[in-house]
């Protein structure tokens, strides 16, 4: 029978919620690495029950995980993210050189068609990649040796290549985002690099056309449609339809152009949702109502969808990484809350309910379908 | 060859799946680095996580103690106590504590 595992990552600790397809029953494991945030889980999608998991603390550090029976046990795999190269410096928030120092893991991304394949997005910006299950992990350079790569600069939640898009179509192709540099394409497994930011406004970057420095929030893009993305930025959602050769804004009706993620639905590719959030320091649903806004025209026009999500008194915020959807016939849709919600709909958003309410702050929210 | 007696905060005993103290046969000068080196060698789970891996250097949050003193910012290379070389003194690794 069908059925779904959603993994969610907060602040202390990983969680994971399964349900049969009828997503109405819910049985709740965790907290795993209890104690320690929990940045990313994820897993194959060649094997669902290969599942990585980024787990840090500002006391240990990186520890990273890995487990073969989707999440029952778990073993401690390399946590070694070497710079390639003399690390060079980056841009600091008061304008000097600053070098390039590893933090933490944010995103997790497993290859496409092998299991023992999976990408990692770090803070300083890099991207990782291993092809041993996650005991070895070898930066692919070129990205953080761009030639712009000394004016990035961090931005509140620091230096974060926090987005990976694998194109299921060519799979020398990828997209990355990074807060606050901007995204990234490129076209050769990772060798070479092009800035993808054209048509992004940002009131902060004083050149309207700036190549880089665009705080790009999260990016999103449905498998059979792989030059269509779609973008929530620090203020603006956008689309492109060209690979990011160019973008242009479809913020359209939402009460607030900011927020942090965005999602297509799983089988109309023109429908994206969106939880708008009032910028700029507020970080809190505007009204205090929880509203995800879906457009089902590839944006511009956008309808809220609110049954079964508090409609007065809500003050949580939803990160970047703390939404999914997953692939059923009537396609579920989830997203966690720094309030320890984690809600679903099993229509398409039409109506929600809160699975658990009680969790840790979720950091992050990834559905897996399962036969 | 010496027993060293090292005692773990919680959260790496959870990660390597120890109990509150274990006993780590060192051979050589017991010094900080060397049962530090013995830890992660043979519990592989605790690699990097109380030192930084790539610059050797001990994360600022955790601390070092024995016979009553703070050996943090000691030389790694100078012989831990002999009340901790004979093994009836423990090497207590912790973190720093949080709250407010």
């Amino acid at each position: 029978m069908s059925g779904v595992r959603v993994l969610v990552g907060t602040r202390k600790g990983a969680f994971i919620l399964t349900s049969d397809a009828r997503r109405t029953e819910w049985e709740v494991s965790g907290p795993h690495f209890p104690g320690w945030e929990i940045y990313h889980v994820k897993g194959s999608p060649v094997n669902p029950d290969r599942l990585y998991a980024s787990q840090s603390s500002s006391w240990f550090g990186q520890v990273m995980h890995r487990s073969d029976d989707g999440g029952v046990t778990w073993e401690t795999v390399g946590n070694d993210f070497a710079y390639a190269g003399e690390a060079g410096s980056h841009q600091w928030y008061d304008g000097t050189p600053h070098p390039w120092e590893f933090a933490r893991v944010w995103h997790l991304e497993p290859s496409l068609t092998d299991p023992d394949t999976v990408y990692a997005g770090v803070e300083d910006a890099a991207l990782f990649r291993s092809t041993d299950g996650g005991a070895t992990w070898h930066e692919l350079p070129g990205l953080r040796q761009h030639t712009t790569g000394m004016e990035w600069a961090p931005g509140a939640g620091g230096l974060c290549l926090h987005t990976i898009l694998l194109d299921p179509s060519d799979e020398q192709r990828m997209i990355v985002a990074i807060s606050s540099a901007g995204a990234f394409r490129t076209e050769d497994g990772g060798e070479t690099w092009t800035p993808i930011n054209r048509g992004l406004h940002s009131d902060y970057v004083p050149d309207p056309d700036a190549e880089i420095g665009h705080c790009v929030h999260n990016l999103a893009m449905h498998p059979s449609r792989p030059h269509v993305l779609f973008m929530q930025k620090h203020w603006d959602i956008m689309r492109s339809d060209n690979g990011g050769d160019l973008w242009t804004e479809i913020s359209g009706n939402v009460p607030s152009d900011f927020g942090f993620p965005i999602e297509v639905h799983p089988h109309e590719p023109e429908t994206i949702y969106v939880v708008p959030i009032t910028s700029d320091s507020l970080h809190y649903p505007p009204e205090g109502k929880l509203r995800v806004y879906r457009s089902r025209t590839g944006g511009n026009e956008w309808e809220a969808l609110t049954t079964g999500l508090p409609q007065e008194h809500c003050y949580v915020n939803i990160l970047r990484d703390a939404m999914s959807v997953d692939t059923l016939p009537s396609a579920g849709v989830y997203f966690g809350t720094t309030g320890g919600q984690v809600y679903a709909s099993a229509d398409s958003g039409d109506t929600w309910t809160a699975i658990v309410r009680d969790l840790p702050a979720v950091l992050s929210v990834e559905v897996q379908t399962l036969s | 060859m010496s027993e060293i007696l090292v005692r773990l905060p919680g959260p790496l005993r959870a990660l390597a799946g120890l109990g509150a103290e274990i006993r780590l046969p060192i051979a050589g000068t017991p010094t900080q680095r060397a049962v530090i080196d013995a830890l992660e060698a043979t519990y592989p789970p605790l690699r990097g996580t109380l030192r930084d891996a790539l610059k050797d250097r001990r994360r600022p949050k955790i601390r070092f103690y024995a016979c009553e003193r703070d050996l943090s910012h000691a030389d790694p290379d100078d012989p831990l106590p002999d009340a901790v070389i004979s093994g009836r003194e423990p090497y207590v690794i912790l973190g720093a504590i949080s709250g407010g």
